[in-house]
């Protein structure tokens, strides 16, 4: 994997043009860019919507799924894709079941959660284990690779990427209403408990295309940070959530780019440029407080207000 | 690797006895803090820690020492600085996990530069028995510092269980009646920190967390008094971790970790069971 990598490198040139050139003249590279994009943009639209919710937690224990999915379809032959949708949706599914009434939470919830989450990880383990024949271990499923990418994988991922999207355009509306004002939405007549439901759905299929790309450990930075940084700058729905898909592209052509010319695993780049615009977004934010602060006029926006 | 020879006769072989010896301090470690873990509800506390002590052991990798120094060395380190960061009114929990997926991510770029520094054969399995354990693989040294680290442990534990106890349940009233609650605080989750290091080598970074959490989420939905599901908490553990290694013993194709996981869960899984039927069992009684 990493012989191949530095057999089709040349050396990084700082002009993009022919940086581009040479990377889009494999077809691998180009496929993907193609998946890359595909998966930046759902998994930012979603997270968005996680992270106003406040459901990370949910997105952590369905990515945690992503690993026994994959390995799991890896041991009985069939295409990976299978098996990362298969889990992950069913796990959304499971986890809407068991939210369905109401939430406990507290000091048993957060230990079960723990179990469960270490017994699938343990699950995929097993049947990595088992299989025997995955030449480089476990490491490409958890952190993320971006070779052997074939156009019909890019297909099935922008198929269920645009299913995805489709759905969540549909219901945007009564999802942002029952996300920020569950009680008053539901008096309103929302289907608060329906939309929760198909939310988390939606957040397995979101799970399941990014752990493609970032691995199953790394899902997280995908789908929550380019989300926190963007709200950050704006509270408005609108270009807040344009802001997050923007990033996360960024971070995503960033880190293939970087993986392609540095013998370093994609997720570690996807992650470091991800988590870099998070914390440039907060030193933006608390300079700006501090200048607010001096300054007589302060024009910050409360975070978290509802447009 | 070592499960190849695991024939039945694995009882008598020394990789068996060095994973029993160890295994059963470190379970005892694992049993004893993961119970307060879980009374204190800070289980987010061991997730965090798995990714600190997966990156902590490659960097020592990579840069040419054991891979032990790195995993205490960043565990502890990150416990101490988990303490310091909860005390200053919760840093919210999207920075916190961004900032330990990222954590993760370098993990995977240390064990990058480890595999490609090596000559590739030998440096291959780095990062699957720093991420899921190879408790078979101990050698006598290495079991022999398992063994006094988890037993340090367990002394510490035991000496701070009562104010430590005293400050779990109410904080408030501990700190009036002079109890130093912050450096308890402190102290614990170095404490933590020292038990996620012993229990990576055990069953991995990935899975620490369920040997932290099942045998002491299990002790506290059977035991109402502290002090008992303390014991309980220690003993469930030391004892799934023996159930794990016989039946891997047995069965050559599981691997011990996957084992271990499986008894742990499978014993929480019938708690709720136990507490189903303790639950119907008087109705049934009146209803007669």
């Amino acid at each position: 994997m990493r012989l191949l990598a530095e057999a089709a490198s040349g050396s990084f040139s700082w002009n993009p043009v022919t940086d581009f050139q040479q990377m889009w003249a494999y077809p691998f590279m180009v496929n993907a860019f193609r998946a890359g994009a595909v998966v930046a943009v759902v998994a930012a639209a979603v997270g968005w919507f996680t992270v106003l919710r406040r459901q990370t937690f949910a997105a952590h224990t369905l990515s945690a799924v992503a690993f026994p999915g994959a390995s799991f379809a890896t041991l009985v032959g069939i295409g990976a894709g299978f098996g990362y949708f298969g889990f992950c949706v069913a796990a959304a599914l499971v986890l809407a079941v068991l939210r369905r009434d109401g939430r406990p939470g507290g000091v048993e919830e957060s230990a079960a959660t723990g179990v469960v989450q270490a017994f699938l990880l343990a699950c995929g383990y097993l049947f990595v284990a088992l299989y025997k024949g995955l030449l480089t271990g476990p490491e490409s499923l958890l952190f993320g690779s971006f070779l052997g990418i074939t156009g019909g994988q890019v297909a099935v991922l922008a198929v269920v990427g645009t299913g995805v999207l489709a759905v969540l355009a549909a219901v945007g509306r009564p999802l942002l209403f029952a996300s920020v004002d569950p009680e008053v939405a539901a008096g309103r007549g929302v289907p608060v408990r329906l939309l929760s439901a198909l939310f988390l759905v939606l957040l397995g299929a979101a799970t399941a295309e990014a752990a493609q790309i970032t691995g199953a450990l790394l899902v997280f930075a995908l789908m929550v940070l380019p989300a926190a940084t963007a709200q950050q700058f704006t509270s408005r729905p609108a270009p807040s959530l344009l802001l997050s898909v923007l990033i996360g592209l960024a971070a995503t052509w960033l880190g293939l780019t970087a993986a392609f010319y540095w013998p370093y695993p994609l997720g570690f780049f996807v992650t470091s440029f991800a988590f870099a615009a998070l914390l440039a977004a907060r030193a933006v934010q608390a300079l700006r407080e501090a200048s607010a602060r001096r300054g007589p006029t302060a024009l910050v926006a409360p975070t978290g207000e509802p447009a | 690797m070592t499960l190849a020879t695991a024939g039945p006769s694995a009882w008598s072989q020394p990789f068996f006895h060095h994973a029993l010896l160890a295994g059963t301090f470190i379970a005892l470690a694992a049993g004893l803090v993961g119970y307060f873990l879980v009374l204190r509800a800070q289980v987010f506390t061991g997730d965090a820690l798995s990714h600190v002590a997966f990156t902590g052991a490659m960097a020592a990798l990579a840069g040419g020492y054991d891979l032990r120094l790195g995993l205490f060395a960043g565990c502890v380190g990150a416990g101490l600085l988990l303490a310091g960061v909860g005390r200053r009114g919760r840093a919210d929990d999207v920075v916190t996990g961004s900032a330990f997926a990222w954590i993760l991510g370098l993990g995977s770029f240390f064990l990058t530069l480890y595999t490609s520094s090596r000559s590739g054969v030998t440096g291959g399995g780095a990062g699957t028995t720093v991420l899921f354990g190879s408790i078979f693989g101990l050698n006598g040294g290495q079991t022999l510092v398992a063994v006094l680290i988890g037993a340090g442990i367990c002394v510490a534990v035991l000496l701070i269980a009562r104010p430590l106890l005293f400050a779990t349940l109410d904080e408030a009233v501990a700190a009036a009646r002079g109890v130093p609650v912050r450096v308890l605080g402190l102290g614990f989750l170095a404490l933590v920190g020292a038990c996620a290091g012993e229990a990576t080598q055990a069953v991995g970074s990935l899975l620490l967390l369920g040997l932290l959490a099942a045998p002491a989420g299990a002790a506290v939905r059977l035991a109402d008094r502290p002090f008992l599901g303390l014991g309980l908490s220690a003993g469930l553990a030391v004892l799934e971790m023996w159930t794990g290694l016989a039946i891997s013993a047995l069965v050559p194709t599981l691997p011990p970790s996957f084992a271990i996981m499986a008894a742990a869960t499978a014993v929480y899984v019938a708690t709720f069971l136990f507490a189903r039927l303790r639950a119907v069992g008087p109705a049934v009684v009146t209803m007669e």
